[in-house]
């Protein structure tokens, strides 16, 4: 079972106790933009086989939104930090060079 | 195979709670509960009851008042006052919520059958708040200095939680010790 630290409210929830909101740092590209962006904001998305940002929400506890960096292939977690961030913090990064280096994601790295 | 024994732990439907609850800056909000509740404000995950009376921690901008029932009306009317201009929610929850009382040596392990929270005594002990699942159904417990724990659900599913706990009890202890 997946289990994730939630940086709000400080406890281990389980996998049960969380619902997940797909994946996280999404640019949104709304009216005036071309279709291109458009489509790539609401249809494309990342399916890696290794590091991925996701975003969970607490929803049987604090009910808040947290953001989970994480290993798809191992399920191995590498860090959890408030949705209200627009990159993954710099300790987060670390950690998952530290596990995974030469990582990519994205525009990530 | 041993044979099943019946935990030492009573579940029993609590007396009637007043329930308040209010979000905000939880700062700014500690006057007026303790004005209202008689208690402290709670820390992270923590509680603050006592008979009855007292505060509940359920996020970073929401705590569940507790007063009796009696005076949830004047309570409400004085937290209005009190943050007047000031951006916050009160509602009345009462009639929303059914309470469960667990009292016992074993309603540690009675509540640790059903949901996935760390219940072990260093986890989890008195004046500690979580709120989690109880089988399939959203739940908030507390632990009281005693080791009496309190369990609050939505009443749309009062009687699935009480029959959940007396069929977590009536099956005995898991016995991993």
């Amino acid at each position: 079972m997946l289990t994730l630290h939630c940086p709000h409210c400080g406890t281990l929830a389980a996998e049960t106790e969380l619902t997940a909101g797909g994946e996280a740092h999404l640019k949104r590209f709304g009216p005036g933009s071309d279709d291109d962006s458009f489509e790539g904001y609401l249809f494309m998305r990342e399916n890696p086989k290794g590091v991925h940002f996701e975003r969970w929400r607490h929803s049987y506890g604090c009910g808040k939104w947290f953001i989970a960096a994480r290993c798809t292939a191992t399920l191995e977690v590498f860090g959890t930090y408030p949705a209200q961030s627009s990159a993954p913090p710099q300790h987060i990064r670390d950690a998952i060079t530290a596990r995974r280096p030469g990582w990519g994601w994205r525009d990530l790295a | 195979m041993a044979e099943a024994r019946a935990m030492d732990v009573v579940v029993a439907p609590a007396a009637p709670l007043g329930m308040i609850t209010l979000r905000g800056d939880l700062a700014a909000l500690a006057p007026v509960c303790a004005a209202v509740t008689g208690a402290a404000m709670p820390g992270v995950r923590k509680a603050e009851v006592s008979g009855g009376r007292g505060i509940v921690w359920m996020s970073s901008d929401e705590v569940l008042l507790l007063v009796a029932p009696a005076d949830v009306a004047g309570a409400l009317a004085q937290i209005g006052t009190a943050l007047a201009g000031q951006h916050h929610l009160a509602v009345d929850v009462s009639d929303a919520r059914a309470a469960f009382t667990l009292t016992g040596p074993a309603a540690r392990e009675a509540l640790g059958k059903l949901t996935p929270t760390d219940l072990r005594p260093t986890a989890f002990g008195p004046g500690d708040a979580r709120r989690s699942h109880l089988g399939q159904v959203a739940a908030a417990f507390w632990m009281a200095q005693g080791g009496a724990v309190t369990v609050v659900c939505f009443r749309s599913v009062a009687d699935y939680m009480l029959e959940l706990l007396r069929v977590s009890v009536a099956a005995g202890p898991v016995g991993y010790a």
